[in-house]
């Protein structure tokens, strides 16, 4: 009997540190999204930076950067400088614990979090013209840098429940990120081309929206596309998801300004 | 997937879409029943009141009306496959030595299948020295395109371009 | 109330026929679309654009729901002499967009062609 129990411990310990580190696929086969688009979509993405359809986006960021506002009159530059060096990596790093708060921020949380913390200026809500346009700044300066997240410590039980969520069925469709995603990327559902879904380019431009979009705003639309019930903005969920794909996601180059169909 | 099908044919973009999903279905092993496909059809079917081809005498006629109208002398380029009708680079180039004694003065672009026939109208003189237009067009569906040139003296020349368009414009897929 | 980008040729010279590319920041909403609430989203599209070169009107697009969203003009100018490149669109909504740039046309003989 003790022997049993003791087998069952081990086998539990080992399967929960398969699941916990098992990628489905390996980090040598990874590919950006922009493998999986047609060639116009590439285009628009690496051609030419003047026609990009980021590009006022783009010039709208950098001019939000140098803002002065809120009632401590700073701008985002009055602290740190030209993005381009003083944020360079931290799109790379987020999803991540916030200390203050022992919260998971995405980077729209952080930058919202500055805003009201640090410049009291009042918050652009999610997905705003102005939040979208500040996080692609942000994401800028770590152009081509490889993703890697911490999932340990007090990012772990985040980690994990972003997992389960990758890894659950859901909707009226009954489908899982992992078949579509893991299983099947390559193939066509409907008319599109599945991709290994990486959030590697966000906030993206994406065609069919004909706007910026954060991964908040993707993984949404990706919940109603398989019938499940939409998280609303700014929920757990969404946070935790985020984490677990940038984790799924380690080592691919931050792509900016991404475009999508 | 398969061949395309053949954009003159008038057959409904119903039955296209149908066996697109199908073939997509079988293809990656994914079975989703009858009523995941009739959402498709749905969707994507709404929001346009009348989805049919235009002819190609409805598309130029409101503009030649009795002119003058020959094909060539122009070069018209767009991907003969569009992944997504959003946003379709679209190039334009008339032969034209564009003087004030013979040059373009209206270039007319003419979609077959959008629920606006017209998708953009561009007026030209002498001191454009080139008649040369490069845009982004939204189309709704596979369909014609349609350059239309008109020059100085009142005539017209056309060029056509058939595009395939996988995921049109125009219509919502919903979100 | 929308802004644009505009890419002319580093170098300008007299007689050339130079490119110009312009970039209107504009969602183009066709009105045939709805966002993620489902609700329909109105159209507005720019109606007309129209670029003005020492008062007088060099080029002029008269764009519907056709044209794809922050939509971008190309087009040919020949280069006689320097001025302000005004350009001016207008949407459903009568919303008004400008933009003035100035063109500098070197002269074909300038200082800045190699010295005999």
């Amino acid at each position: 009997m003790k022997s049993l129990l003791l087998w069952s411990l081990a086998m539990g310990l080992m399967w929960s540190n398969v699941s916990a580190q098992q990628r489905h696929i390996p980090l040598d086969q990874l590919q950006s999204g922009l493998a999986f688009s047609s060639p116009e979509v590439r285009g628009l993405q690496l051609d030419d930076d003047f026609a990009s359809p980021s590009a006022h986006a783009i010039d709208k960021g950098a001019q939000l950067w140098k803002q002065v506002t809120g009632s401590n009159n700073k701008s985002c530059a009055s602290c740190h400088g030209e993005a381009n060096d003083s944020m360079k990596g931290a799109a790379t790093r987020y999803p991540a614990i916030d200390k203050a708060t022992g919260k998971l921020f995405n980077l729209e949380d952080r930058i919202r979090n500055c805003r009201s913390k640090q410049q009291k200026a009042s918050n652009w809500p999610l997905e705003s013209d102005e939040l979208l346009a500040i996080t692609l700044h942000v994401t800028g300066a770590s152009k081509g840098m490889p993703i890697l997240v911490s999932i340990d410590g007090p990012a772990k039980k985040h980690f994990e429940a972003g997992q389960k969520l990758y890894m659950a069925r859901q909707g009226q469709m009954n489908l899982s990120c992992t078949q579509c995603h893991d299983q099947h990327y390559g193939q066509r559902l409907y008319n599109d081309k599945l991709s290994q879904g990486h959030p590697n380019g966000y906030p993206i431009f994406r065609l069919d929206w004909q706007y910026m979009a954060s991964l908040e705003r993707r993984l949404r639309f990706c919940y109603a596309s398989v019938k499940a019930e939409v998280p609303p903005w700014g929920h757990q969920d969404m946070r935790n998801l985020n984490l677990y794909l940038m984790w799924r996601a380690q080592g691919l180059p931050i792509e900016v300004p991404a475009v999508r169909k | 997937m398969n061949a395309l099908p053949d954009p003159d044919d008038l057959f409904s973009r119903r039955t296209f879409l149908n066996s697109c999903a199908q073939a997509s279905v079988a293809a990656s092993g994914l079975w989703l029943g009858a009523d995941a496909l009739a959402q498709v059809d749905k969707l994507t079917l709404s929001g346009l009141a009348e989805s049919r081809l235009r002819t190609f005498e409805e598309m130029v006629k409101p503009f030649v009306v009795n002119q003058a109208l020959t094909q060539g002398g122009i070069s018209l380029t767009l991907p003969s496959l569009a992944d997504n009708g959003h946003l379709v680079p679209l190039h334009l180039k008339v032969d034209s030595p564009m003087t004030e004694a013979s040059h373009v003065s209206h270039i007319y672009l003419v979609s077959q299948r959008n629920p606006v026939p017209l998708m953009s109208l561009f007026v030209l003189g002498p001191w454009n020295g080139r008649a040369e237009i490069n845009t982004r067009v939204r189309l709704s569906g596979t369909q014609m395109v349609v350059a239309l040139a008109r020059f100085s003296d009142g005539t017209f020349r056309y060029q056509t371009q058939e595009v395939a368009v996988t995921e049109a414009a125009c219509v919502d897929n919903g979100t | 109330m929308s802004s644009a980008r505009l890419q002319l040729p580093p170098r300008i010279v007299e007689g050339d026929v130079f490119k110009l590319r312009l970039l209107v920041n504009h969602p183009m909403d066709s009105g045939f679309l709805r966002d993620i609430d489902g609700v329909l989203i109105k159209r507005n599209v720019i109606r007309q654009l129209s670029c003005t070169l020492n008062n007088q009107e060099v080029f002029r697009a008269e764009p519907t729901t056709g044209i794809a969203a922050n939509p971008l003009f190309e087009f040919y100018l020949r280069a006689v002499k320097s001025g302000e490149l005004y350009f001016r669109w207008v949407d459903d909504k009568a919303n008004i967009g400008e933009m003035r740039h100035p063109l500098v046309v070197q002269l074909a003989n300038s200082s800045s062609s190699p010295k005999p």
